[in-house]
């Protein structure tokens, strides 16, 4: 790692960057670093370290909405929150264990610039969704805004959904809002206890698919093969030695209670069906959201595929005949997790290729430095979409000097 | 309003382009008569006209991709155009510009019910897309008040919204992937039937961007299942502060209903003129709060919201009896704008986003600013969401009367930046707010905008004129300033 480069304020930040794009030093961009894994290594840049930024600057808990500078950690918040009853809704994901970096430090404005989100994404939206307004400093050593610190705006561009997944290559953020929500009263888990002998991914994704189409509000619907299962920190699923299939509903006490018998019987034609309350469901639904069936063996590469739900497991079968390798269903089926044997190539072109097939996309999600180095991580851009990213790269840091060749080779 | 001067060299060629267009856009889909110009002279924002150079109507992505490609080249604007109902100004034709109306792209492509979404072409209307899959217990969420005639291309252009987008999101929270083309004719897919883009946000990017990026030729959305049941309270209030204040402890004990929307005494009065749906004349605001969802969720949360009103002093309150009922509770809020409408030759209708809390502030000093310019003001309210619509009346014959309406307008507008909101909540910028952009924005925030602008259109042939007040050439975005020297801090930590 290079030196680091640690300003106080938001001041400090745009000093540093006029410097950097005017002497054309690249800085690596760093909220607290637990996300350094995620895209191509930044070796030997120097680091830009924005964790001093670091403090709730509004917080409005009837207006549902909150605003803190770019390197407030996440938990902070969250704990803010909880004297209110409210949660950041998108259900920031802790990759710490799984990508060996710290846990729990995660900040806001990392999980913002990777556009993270669990399994709650396919009810409350991503992280983008919930990203209201910023400011920042662009490459070009200016500082601006876009946004506001209300839910509703349409003025200008949308910047904040340009911000959210650009993995600090636009502009290096210094304050966010985020819209925030009541948290849910109550949560259940309806469970598909499968048979002893398989691992049902079709049957899972398919049962998945009735759930999402019923009109039981789920808020969480995944599917996790036996091989899997049995590592649940949920004694019970681990004790059952099946797949489960799971399904989330969250709310008033007495809707929770009725959406949960209607789902059981709506989902009992597949297989036996259980309850989890509300201990239990927190621990399955952090697991999946934190990956945690998938920190045993750090040396397993990790990818992670978004294609249409009712695609998810065909795809991942097809990738794992003749190559090792387990899957993890979030998303209804439409978030892939695989987890596979070590490979130079990564088996890039097998995974991408199938994923092509039904349209959607794969990231290399864990993998050594030095192959992250040389397999593109995210999805190759076509000629039309790369010239576009680019000429938008350009715009924002013309003498590429934020996180350069972090998502692609030129941008 | 001051549009960029028109160039005159194309006006000149219009008979040239004409016949180009033609061999793109063959027979009737080519419009150059003037008295059938006339239909496209404006969008919803009446009070501004113009007549376009040409109106084209293809029918094809290919014809598009070719007309881009043409204007591209030879330097001709387009005006990009759905249903024309914008509120904005953003579909207001040019004299020197090409209005490509997406009308004829009307077919709904695909169901996909295992994906729980639709395939359509833009120029389909938003009911459409609920209409062709009720029958299996399925809809579209965003429903904004005019969902039987705008567009679907026209919602994503506008990132619309509508009454039940405070729990479940906007046009943008719905979208899943669009077909574009781009300016230069080459045509482009952003996202699917996937979730989440894996590099930059291109689609959050396009929702609202409101014609000046690029034309959407496909729309994919997602669609949910219809909740088991929905029920609407009707509050009475004496005061505005006492509704507002509802609103803020409904929120507090953690309910996000479907819809809440507030009206003042002269919207109540309005409506239930129009429509009969039932209002207490006799309070000076009235909520509209709609529960849905399964059945022991509502009634469990009806009874929640009834004990809130009744503390919060609330003077009147009906829970619907039935379907019907609470269809008539939201018949007068839908048709509220027409209602208003009727009390008066013209009315102006504003869009500004307000922190909940600041409600009786703003509405106090709006009745102070109605009094200055001697008009009178309406008010319909997404209540939950803070987004205000401001009706204001007046009558364009009188002389000078529009010009203070619209005086009023941008002051009611200002008030809403200075209170902590925004411009614009769900109608867009388009010619009417873009000279008052600069209450939100600075000229940096606003250059920055137009540099993404520049990756998509660098010859702002896109609806030029809308949304940015100034318009800068892109080699000049581009340049770069040079800043200070070497590293200049040494205040701060290095390791
Ligand atoms: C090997 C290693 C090195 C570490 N080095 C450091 C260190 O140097 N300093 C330190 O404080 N802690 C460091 N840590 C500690 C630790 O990782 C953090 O505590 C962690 O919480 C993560 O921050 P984050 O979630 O914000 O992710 P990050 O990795 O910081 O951010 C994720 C992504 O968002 C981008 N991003 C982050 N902030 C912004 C922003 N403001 N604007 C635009 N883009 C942004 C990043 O460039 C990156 O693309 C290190 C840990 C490890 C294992
Ligand atoms: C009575 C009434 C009630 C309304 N209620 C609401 C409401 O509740 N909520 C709300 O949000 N809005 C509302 N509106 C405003 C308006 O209906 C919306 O903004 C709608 O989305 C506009 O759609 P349209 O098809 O009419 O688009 P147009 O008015 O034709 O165009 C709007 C903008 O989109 C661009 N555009 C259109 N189609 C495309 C395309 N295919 N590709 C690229 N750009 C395109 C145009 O250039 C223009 O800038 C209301 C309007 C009226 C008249």
């Amino acid at each position: 790692m290079g030196e680091i480069l640690k300003p106080g304020d938001a001041d400090e930040v745009l000093d540093i960057i006029q410097w950097a794009t005017n002497s054309a030093v690249a800085l690596d961009i760093r909220g607290a670093g637990t996300k350094i894994r995620l895209g191509r290594p930044m070796s030997g840049l120097p680091v830009l370290d924005l964790s001093a930024l670091n403090a709730i600057l509004y917080y409005e808990a009837s207006e549902l909405v909150l605003s803190a500078s770019a390197a407030t950690p996440i938990n902070q918040i969250q704990q803010a929150l909880a004297e209110n009853n409210q949660v950041i809704a998108f259900e920031p994901p802790d990759f710490g264990k799984l990508m060996g970096t710290p846990s729990g430090a995660a900040t806001l404005a990392g999980i913002l610039s990777c556009n993270l989100a669990g399994p709650r994404r396919i009810q409350a939206g991503a992280a983008r969704d919930h990203f209201l307004g910023f400011n920042a400093v662009s490459g070009r050593g200016e500082t601006f805004k876009s946004g506001s610190r209300v839910v509703k705006n349409v003025t200008g561009f949308d910047l904040s959904k340009l911000m959210a997944g650009s993995y600090g290559t636009l502009a290096v953020l210094t304050e966010a809002t985020i819209k925030v929500l009541p948290a849910p009263e109550k949560v259940r888990t309806v469970l598909i206890c499968w048979a002893q002998d398989g691992s049902y991914d079709h049957g899972g994704v398919k049962a998945l698919g009735d759930a999402m189409a019923s009109p039981h509000e789920v808020s969480g619907a995944a599917h996790v093969p036996a091989a899997l299962a049995h590592l649940s920190g949920v004694q019970f699923i681990a004790e059952t030695g099946s797949a489960i299939t799971a399904v989330r509903v969250e709310g008033p006490g007495p809707s929770v209670e009725h959406r949960c018998r209607e789902l059981r019987q709506l989902l009992g034609r597949y297989g036996s069906t259980e309850e989890l309350h509300t201990t239990n469901s927190t621990i399955l639904w952090r697991e999946i959201r934190d990956l945690d069936f998938f920190t045993h063996d750090m040396n397993r590469l990790i990818w992670k595929l978004s294609v249409p739900p009712s695609e998810g497991s065909r795809v991942a079968l097809k990738i794992l005949e003749g190559n090792p390798g387990d899957a993890l269903y979030d998303w209804g089926g439409g978030l892939v997790w695989l987890a596979m044997e070590p490979r130079e190539d990564a088996l890039a072109e097998v995974v991408r290729s199938f994923v092509r097939e039904v349209g959607g996309h794969a990231t290399l999600f864990r993998a050594p430095d030095k192959m992250r180095a040389t397999v593109s991580t995210f999805h190759p851009l076509d000629g039309p979409m790369h010239s576009i990213t680019k000429r938008i790269k350009e715009g924002f840091d013309p003498n590429g000097i934020l996180n350069p060749g972090r998502m692609h080779d030129d941008i | 309003m001051e549009m960029p001067k028109p160039d005159q060299t194309i006006i000149d060629r219009r008979s040239q382009i004409i016949n180009d267009l033609h061999s793109i856009v063959p027979g009737e889909g080519l419009i150059a008569d003037e008295g059938e110009l006339k239909a496209f002279e404006c969008d919803g924002l009446m009070a501004y006209r113009q007549l376009p150079l040409v109106v084209v109507l293809p029918e094809t992505t290919k014809q598009v991709s070719q007309i881009m490609a043409y204007c591209y080249k030879n330097d001709v604007k387009i005006v990009p155009r759905g249903a024309g109902t914008g509120l904005s100004g953003g579909a207001l034709p040019l004299e020197d510009a090409i209005t490509l109306g997406l009308s004829k792209f009307n077919k709904i492509l695909e169901i996909d019910y295992d994906n729980r979404c639709v395939t359509t072409q833009p120029g389909v209307t938003n009911l459409a897309i609920t209409q062709c899959v009720e029958d299996r217990g399925f809809y579209y969420a965003p429903d904004p008040s005019s969902q039987i005639a705008c567009s679907i291309g026209g919602n994503v252009a506008e990132n619309s919204g509508g009454v039940h987008c405070l729990k479940y999101g906007l046009t943008t929270n719905n979208l899943l992937g669009i077909e574009m083309v781009m300016m230069n004719g080459e045509v482009i897919r952003i996202g699917g039937k996937h979730l989440d883009p894996s590099s930059y946000d291109l689609l959050g990017v396009v929702t609202g961007s409101e014609g000046l990026l690029g034309i959407i030729t496909e729309v994919t959305v997602r669609i949910l299942r219809k909740p088991e049941i929905a029920k609407a309270l009707l509050l009475g209030f004496e005061s505005c502060e006492s509704a507002g204040d509802c609103v803020a402890a409904i929120i507090g004990a953690g309910i996000i209903p479907g819809g809440m929307e507030m009206m003042d005494t002269f919207a109540i009065q309005a409506a239930e003129d129009f429509v009969n749906a039932g209002y207490p004349r006799n309070v000076a605001a009235l909520l509209i709060v709609e529960l849905d969802g399964p059945a022991p969720e509502v009634e469990h949360l009806i009874s929640k919201v009834e004990r809130i009103a009744t503390n919060n002093n609330a003077t009147y309150i009906k829970v619907s009896e039935d379907e019907e009922e609470r269809l008539k509770f939201w018949s007068g809020r839908k048709a509220a704008f027409p209602a208003v409408g009727r009390l008066s030759p013209d009315y102006l209708c504003m869009d500004g986003t307000i922190p909940r809390g600041q409600l009786a502030y703003v509405l106090r000093q709006m009745s102070i600013l109605s009094q200055k310019y001697g008009l009178r003001v309406a008010n319909v309210f997404h209540a939950g969401d803070g987004n205000l619509h401001p009706l204001i009346l007046f009558d364009a014959n009188n002389e000078g009367e529009m010009e203070a309406a619209e005086a009023l307008g941008a002051d009611i507008l200002r008030l809403c930046v200075q209170v902590g909101g925004v411009l614009t909540g769900e109608h867009g910028v388009g010619v009417e707010k873009r000279d008052l952009m600069g209450e939100m924005f600075t000229e940096e925030d606003l250059k920055q905008q137009q540099r993404l602008k520049c990756a998509f259109d660098p010859g702002h042939l896109l609806n030029p004129g809308k949304v940015y007040p100034t318009l800068h050439r892109c080699a000049e975005l581009g340049k770069m300033h040079v800043h200070k020297g070497s590293l200049p801090f040494p205040d701060i930590p290095r390791f």
